[in-house]
C-alpha cells in the first residue's frame, strides 16, 4: 500500500459525493409533506410566498444547480426550521458537542470492550467468559433509551451523585459518555472475544503455545493483531455512528448535539439540513472507512492493496 | 504491548475523573433572582412576524410589548405601549395613544410609525408570515398580503410620533385580545435593515420588553435580562430568566426533581397521577383554550351517513376517557368550544347518562348497520405520539364494545400524517387546536367551508353565514346567541368529534411568585419573583 | 496443515463433525431447547393466552404482578403477559427474518468484494459508502408511499440497514483469508474462484460472521420499535417486544413491571441466542475439531 492508494481512495471520493449529493437531494423531494406543513396549515397565498422566499417554487433541477453551486463554495444554505441560523452554522455549533460526547464514549468502549472480551476469550467456557458476556448481551438487550434513564434515575435521583441533564461541567460529560459507550462496548467486547477465539486456534498460535508462552503474552503478542479484524470492521461505520448517530442519548441529556438534527430535520422536512447532515454522515464514514482499510493493512500484513 | 499499557493508563485517568466529579455537589445551586424554566422545543427564531409556535411566545412575549397587553388574572385588556385608547362609532376605528416613555432596548423610543412598520412587514409577501392572516382584520391587510395589491394601503396610520388609527375591515370584537398575539408586536426597523434575517441574534436584537436577550446557544440555552430602557423596569425583580430547550419531558421532569429547574414546560403523562398525589403544591393544571377532536371525514363511507357519526359521538365514555386515559384533569369533550371563551358557555346536548348508548344502536341500525353487522371497516389515523394512541385504542375498546364496530388504528409519521389528511385519505383523524386569540371565533371558524384546515368536507352555506354574521355583529350577547347556534348546528352535523378539552399541565416551584394561571397560559415575567427565604 | 486437511476433507463431513460437537456443548443444547419451547408457545399463543392482546379494563390499569395478570397490566389495564406473548411472536419473526435477510445479503456481498479484491472491491465498498449514508427515515418513508404498509416491507427496511456492516466484517474478513496457504493450495489445484469462496472462504469468516449475526438479531428487535414511529411494523394495539419495552421505560418508575418482564423476556432470549451462537461457532471452527 503506497501513497497511490491513497490518492486513487481519495480521488474517488469526489464522483461517489456527487453521486451522494444527487441521492438524497432528490429522495428526500419525494416524501410526502413540506418543511412548512404543521398543526395549523396555512393558507395557500401564505404558502407561495414562503416557497416563493425559499425559492422552493423553482424547477427541482434549478434548485439542484442552485444547491450545487452553493455547496462548491461550501455553504450548505439556511434551514427551513431554524429561521435565523445557517445548517453551517448549526453543524459548527453541535459538531464539538458530538465529537467530544463520541470520542469519550468510544473510549469507554473500547475500554470496556476490549478487556471484556480479552478476558473472555482466555478462558473461553469459564465464569471469566460468562460474567462478562452477560453484561453485554445485557448491554446489547437494554437500548440506549433504557440504559439512559435507568443511569439517570440511580446516579441522579437516588443517589444523587451526578447531574441528571446539562452539558457545562465535567460531570455533565460522565453519564452520557457511559449511556452512549455501553451499547457500543457490548458490541466490540462480543466481537473481540469471537475474533481471538478464531485466531488462538490458528497454527501459528499453536506454536507459541507450544513453545510454553504465557497465555497472556500469546494473547498480546500474537492473538491481538489478527483477533481483532472485526472489531475493527465495525469501529468505522461505529466511530460514524457514534459521533452522529446519539439522538437518544442527546435528547435523554438535554445535550446540544448534532445526533439530533438527524432525525429532527426528517421529521420537520428541513430540506437544507437533511442535505447538510447527511453529507457530513458520509463524509464521516469514507473517512473512517478509509481508515479501518489502512488499520487491516497494519495488522494483518498479509493484506495488501493494489 | 502497547496498546494495553495505553489503555491501562486511560481507564485510570477517566476512573480519576470520575472520581473527582463524584465530588462535585450534585444540587446545583441556581443563582438567586434568576428564573430557569424548560420550555420545550428550541425557538425556531425570535422574529415574531416568522415564529408559530408556542415555545417562541413564551420567550417574545417578555421580550416585546404588545400596543395593548392583557392582565394576567383576567385575561382583559390593559395598557402595554399604548396608555389609552378609542373606538369610533362606527366600531371599526381604534385610535391609540402611545406612551411617551415607552423605549426600545437599545434607547431609541417606541413611536407609532415602528407599529405602521411592523405590521406592514408582517403582511408584506417577501417577509412569509404564517401569522400573515391576522393582519387580515385591518384594512387592505389581506390584499397586500395575496398580492392583490402589490402597495401597502393599510389602514395603519401614524397620525404623530404618539398617535396610530386603525381602520378594521368589520367591527372585530376581539381585536383587542389580538394585539398581544406575537404576529402584531412591534419590531425595530433599523436592526432589522441593519441585520436582515440575522437581527434576531444576541448580539444584534432590539426589543422594547421588560426583558432583552443576552445569550442564545441552540438547543442549550437562552438567557433573557431585564431592558434598562423598559418604561416600567422599576417594576421588574427577577434578575435574568433562562429558557432552556428540553424537548424530553422525562428528562425535564428529572431536572425540576434534582433542583435544575423552577418551572418545566410539561408534565409526562405517565408522571400525572404520581404528581396529583403530591401535596406539596408545585403541580399545576390550568384550564387551556384548547380543544382535542377527531375529524370525520363526511366524504368516506359509512362516515357520510349523519346517523353513523352520530352513533360513534354517542358511544363512547369521555368522562373515561379524561380519567383513565389522558389523567391531566382535562374536562371530557361535550362542546366543541372551551367552555368560558370569550364568555361562551355552550349547553351540553349529549346525554350524560346511558341512555346515550341505546341510542348510539338505534341509529346505527337506522343506519344499516345493527350491532355493527355489515359495517365497513373503519380506521382512526393519528401522528406518532404516545398520548394519541391511548386515546385511540381506548376508543376502539369502546366501540367495538358499546356498538360492536370494529376500527383498526394506523399511526404515520408527523409530516406523512399532515399529508394525508390534507388529502383526506382517513377516516377518522386527530387533531389538537389551540386558540389564537379568547374568542369562539378561533374555533368556530375552523369550520367554514373555505377554511383550510376544514379536513371534514362538511360545507354549509347556513354555517358560512352564521359565522360570518357573528364577526359583524356588534352586540356581544347577540354574537355568543350565534356562536350557540353554530355549535349547535356541528352537534347535529357532526363533522368533528370533540374528546376533550384542554388542560396545561406543568410543574413549578413554591418560591415562584407573581404567576397566575389563567387560560392563554400567559405568564408576563414583568410580574414574576422568587421569593427568597422560602427556599426547600 | 490442518487447513490442508479440511480441503481434503469432504463437503459435508463439516457439517457432520459440526452437530457432533454441538451435540456435546451443554449450555448449547440447553439453550437450543429453551429458544425451541419458545417458539412453540409463541405459535400456540392465540389459543393459550389467558387474555386477549387488546382487551382493557380502564377500572385496572398499572396493577403489579397478581395471580390474575402474572407480568401485571399495563397503562390501559391490559394484561402484559398476554401482550409479551403475543409480541415474541412478532419480535421473534423480525430478528430472524430481518437477520436473515442482512446475513444471505451482506455475507455474499462481502465476500465476493473481498475475494475478488482490486477495482470491484472497490466499486462495491463504495456503494456501501453510499448506502450509509441515506437518510434512513426517507428511505422508509419512500418506500412506504409506493409499496404500502406490508410487512414484507417492514424486513427489508431492517435487512437494509443491517447487511452494510456485515458486508464490511465478511469483507475484511475474506481478505485477511484469502491471502492464506490453504487458499493458494486450492488455487493452485485449480479448484474455481467460485468454489473457494464456497467451501473456504466463507466457512472460515463464519466465526464472526455468527457472533454478529447474534448481535444483529436485537438491534432489529430493537429498531423494529423504531419503524413503528415512522408507521411501518406493528400497529397499535398489538405490540412487540420493542415497543413494549419503549412504553416501559416511560413508566419505570410508578411501574417498574412493564419494562422488567419485557426486557427480561428478550433478554433472556438473546442469552439462549448467544449460548447457541457461541457454540455454533465453535462446533463450525474448521480448526477447533482436530484440538
Amino acid at each position: 500500500m503506497g501513497l497511490g492508494y491513497l490518492l486513487k481512495r481519495l480521488a474517488i471520493m469526489v464522483p461517489v459525493f456527487f453521486l451522494v449529493v444527487t441521492m438524497v437531494f432528490f429522495m428526500i423531494r419525494f416524501a410526502p409533506g413540506g418543511p412548512f406543513d404543521g398543526e395549523k396549515a396555512v393558507s395557500p397565498e401564505i404558502l407561495r410566498n414562503l416557497n416563493e422566499k425559499y425559492h422552493l417554487n423553482d424547477p427541482l433541477l434549478v434548485q439542484f444547480g442552485n444547491y450545487l453551486k452553493d455547496l462548491v463554495r461550501g455553504d450548505l444554505g439556511p434551514s427551513f426550521k431554524y429561521a435565523n441560523r445557517t445548517v453551517n452554522e448549526l453543524i459548527a455549533d453541535s459538531l464539538p458537542v458530538s465529537l467530544e460526547l463520541g470520542v469519550t464514549a468510544l473510549i469507554w468502549a473500547l475500554l470496556i470492550g476490549l478487556v471484556a472480551g480479552g478476558l473472555a476469550s482466555m478462558k473461553p467456557n469459564t465464569v471469566w467468559d460468562y460474567v462478562p458476556m452477560s453484561f453485554s448481551i445485557l448491554g446489547i438487550c437494554l437500548p440506549t433509551f433504557v440504559i439512559g434513564p435507568l443511569l439517570v434515575l440511580v446516579f441522579g435521583i437516588w443517589l444523587e451523585w451526578l447531574p441528571v441533564a446539562g452539558w457545562d461541567a465535567p460531570e455533565d460529560r460522565i453519564l452520557p459518555s457511559l449511556t452512549l459507550g455501553f451499547a457500543y462496548a457490548a458490541f466490540i467486547s462480543r466481537l473481540t472475544r469471537g475474533g481471538l477465539m478464531e485466531i488462538r486456534s490458528q497454527d501459528f498460535i499453536r506454536t507459541a503455545r507450544a513453545k510454553g508462552l504465557s497465555e497472556a503474552r500469546i494473547l498480546i503478542v500474537h492473538s491481538l493483531r489478527g483477533g481483532l479484524l472485526p472489531v475493527v470492521s465495525y469501529l468505522g461505520p461505529a466511530l460514524a455512528g457514534i459521533i452522529s448517530g446519539a439522538l437518544v442519548t442527546e435528547t435523554i441529556f438535554n445535550i446540544p448535539g448534532l445526533g439530533r438534527f438527524f432525525i429532527q430535520s426528517a421529521v420537520n422536512r428541513d430540506y437544507t439540513v437533511v442535505m447538510g447532515t447527511a453529507l457530513l454522515y458520509f463524509t464521516l464514514i469514507f473517512v473512517c472507512n478509509f481508515f479501518v482499510d489502512i488499520m487491516y493493512a497494519l495488522l494483518d500484513p498479509r493484506v495488501k492493496y493494489e | 504491548m502497547k496498546l494495553l499499557s495505553r489503555s491501562v493508563f486511560f481507564a485510570a485517568a477517566l476512573s480519576l475523573s470520575l472520581l473527582s466529579g463524584c465530588t462535585c455537589s450534585r444540587d446545583a445551586e441556581l443563582a438567586p433572582g434568576e428564573l430557569y424554566m424548560g420550555n420545550g422545543a428550541e425557538p425556531k427564531d425570535l422574529d415574531p412576524h416568522i415564529t408559530t409556535g408556542i415555545p417562541e411566545h413564551h420567550i417574545q412575549q417578555n421580550i416585546f410589548e404588545a400596543l395593548v397587553s392583557v392582565d394576567p388574572k383576567t385575561l382583559a385588556p390593559v395598557p402595554g405601549v399604548a396608555e389609552s385608547w378609542t373606538l369610533a362609532k362606527d366600531g371599526r376605528t381604534y385610535t391609540f395613544k402611545l406612551r411617551a416613555d415607552a423605549k426600545w432596548s437599545n434607547g431609541d423610543p417606541v413611536v407609532a410609525q415602528d407599529f405602521v412598520y411592523a405590521w406592514t412587514r408582517l403582511l408584506k409577501p417577501e417577509t412569509a408570515s404564517e401569522y400573515a392572516y391576522q393582519g387580515y382584520y385591518i384594512v387592505g391587510g389581506k390584499d397586500y398580503n395575496t398580492g392583490k395589491s402589490k402597495e401597502p394601503k393599510l389602514g395603519v396610520e401614524a397620525v404623530d410620533d404618539r398617535t396610530l388609527k386603525v381602520t378594521l375591515v368589520n367591527p372585530t370584537p376581539f381585536f383587542l385580545g389580538l394585539l398581544y398575539h406575537h404576529s402584531l408586536y412591534p419590531v425595530h426597523r433599523k436592526t432589522i435593515e441593519a441585520h436582515g434575517a440575522k437581527w434576531t441574534r444576541p448580539e444584534n436584537i432590539v426589543t422594547n420588553g421588560a426583558f432583552r436577550v443576552s445569550r442564545w446557544e441552540t438547543n442549550k440555552i437562552i438567557t433573557l435580562v431585564p431592558n434598562e430602557h423598559y418604561w416600567d423596569r422599576a417594576n421588574v425583580k427577577l434578575k435574568a430568566v433562562h429558557f432552556l430547550p428540553i424537548e424530553n419531558l422525562d428528562t425535564e421532569e428529572k431536572m425540576f426533581r434534582s433542583g435544575k429547574l423552577h418551572v418545566t414546560n410539561e408534565v409526562p403523562l405517565e408522571k400525572l397521577p404520581s404528581w396529583q398525589k403530591d401535596t406539596t403544591g408545585v403541580y399545576q393544571s390550568a384550564p387551556y383554550l384548547g380543544t382535542y377532536f377527531y375529524w370525520i371525514n363526511t366524504k368516506k363511507k359509512p362516515l357520510d351517513d349523519k346517523r353513523v357519526r352520530k352513533a360513534l359521538n354517542l358511544a363512547f365514555d369521555r368522562e373515561q376517557l379524561v380519567k383513565h386515559v389522558t389523567k391531566g384533569g382535562q374536562l371530557p369533550g361535550n362542546v366543541f368550544v372551551p367552555p368560558g371563551t370569550g364568555g361562551l358557555q355552550v349547553k351540553p346536548m349529549l346525554p350524560t347518562d346511558l341512555s346515550r348508548v341505546a341510542e348510539a344502536k338505534k341509529l346505527l341500525a337506522e343506519a344499516g348497520y345493527p350491532d355493527g353487522k355489515g359495517m365497513p371497516p373503519l380506521e382512526i389515523l393519528y401522528n406518532t405520539h404516545e398520548g394519541h394512541k391511548k386515546i385511540a385504542e381506548a376508543l376502539q375498546q369502546m366501540w367495538k364494545t358499546n356498538l360492536g364496530v370494529n376500527v383498526t388504528l394506523f399511526n404515520q409519521e408527523w409530516k406523512v400524517y399532515l399529508d394525508s389528511m390534507r388529502q383526506m385519505q382517513f377516516h377518522l383523524g386527530r387533531q389538537g387546536w389551540i386558540g389564537d386569540y379568547n374568542d369562539p371565533n378561533t374555533f368556530l371558524d375552523l369550520l367554514v367551508s373555505d377554511n383550510g384546515n376544514n379536513r371534514s368536507g362538511f360545507k354549509s352555506a347556513k354555517y358560512d353565514a352564521l359565522i360570518e354574521q357573528a364577526g359583524k355583529e356588534h352586540n356581544a350577547a347577540k354574537r355568543l346567541a350565534i356562536f350557540q347556534q353554530a355549535e349547535e348546528m356541528l352537534a347535529d352535523e357532526l363533522p368533528v368529534i370533540p374528546m376533550y378539552i384542554y388542560t396545561r399541565n406543568y410543574l413549578k416551584r413554591n418560591d415562584v411568585k407573581g404567576w397566575y394561571p389563567n387560560v392563554q397560559d400567559f405568564h408576563p415575567l414583568k410580574y414574576v419573583y422568587i421569593e427568597e427565604e422560602v427556599k426547600k | 496443515m490442518s487447513s490442508a486437511v479440511v480441503v481434503a476433507e469432504k463437503g459435508n463431513s463439516l457439517w457432520d463433525d459440526a452437530v457432533a460437537r454441538l451435540k456435546k456443548n451443554r449450555l448449547a443444547v440447553f439453550s437450543l431447547c429453551l429458544l425451541a419451547f419458545e417458539l412453540v408457545i409463541c405459535l400456540l399463543t392465540p389459543w393459550i393466552a389467558p387474555y386477549g392482546f387488546e382487551v382493557q379494563d380502564l377500572n385496572n390499569t398499572l396493577s403489579g404482578p397478581s395471580a390474575a395478570h402474572w407480568f401485571g397490566t399495563d397503562a390501559l389495564g391490559r394484561d402484559l403477559f398476554t401482550r409479551v406473548l403475543y409480541g415474541g411472536r412478532i419480535s421473534i419473526m423480525v430478528g430472524l427474518l430481518a437477520s436473515g435477510v442482512s446475513v444471505i445479503v451482506g455475507v455474499i456481498y462481502g465476500a465476493v468484494a473481498g475475494f475478488v479484491g482490486g477495482k470491484l472491491d472497490n466499486l462495491m465498498m463504495r456503494a456501501v459508502d453510499v448506502l450509509y449514508a441515506l437518510p434512513f427515515i426517507f428511505l422508509v418513508i419512500i418506500l412506504m408511499v409506493y409499496f404500502g404498509r406490508n410487512i414484507v416491507l417492514m424486513f427489508i427496511a431492517l435487512g437494509l440497514t443491517q447487511w452494510l456492516t456485515m458486508a464490511r466484517i465478511t469483507r475484511g474478513q475474506v481478505i485477511s483469508l484469502r491471502q492464506k496457504e490453504f487458499v493458494d493450495a486450492a488455487h493452485t489445484m485449480g479448484v474455481t474462484g467460485g468454489t473457494i469462496v464456497r467451501r473456504h472462504l466463507i466457512p472460515n469468516a463464519l466465526g464472526p460472521v455468527i457472533v454478529y449475526l447474534t448481535l444483529t438479531i436485537p438491534t432489529v428487535v430493537l429498531e423494529e420499535a423504531f419503524l413503528s414511529f415512522l408507521g411501518l411494523g406493528v400497529q397499535a394495539p398489538m405490540a412487540s417486544w420493542g415497543t413494549l419495552i419503549k412504553d416501559g421505560v416511560d413508566v419505570m418508575e410508578i411501574a417498574p413491571w412493564l419494562l422488567l418482564f419485557p426486557a427480561a423476556t428478550l433478554s433472556l432470549t438473546l442469552f439462549c441466542l448467544n449460548f447457541l451462537g457461541d457454540g455454533l461457532r465453535d462446533a463450525l471452527d474448521p480448526k477447533g475439531a482436530k484440538d
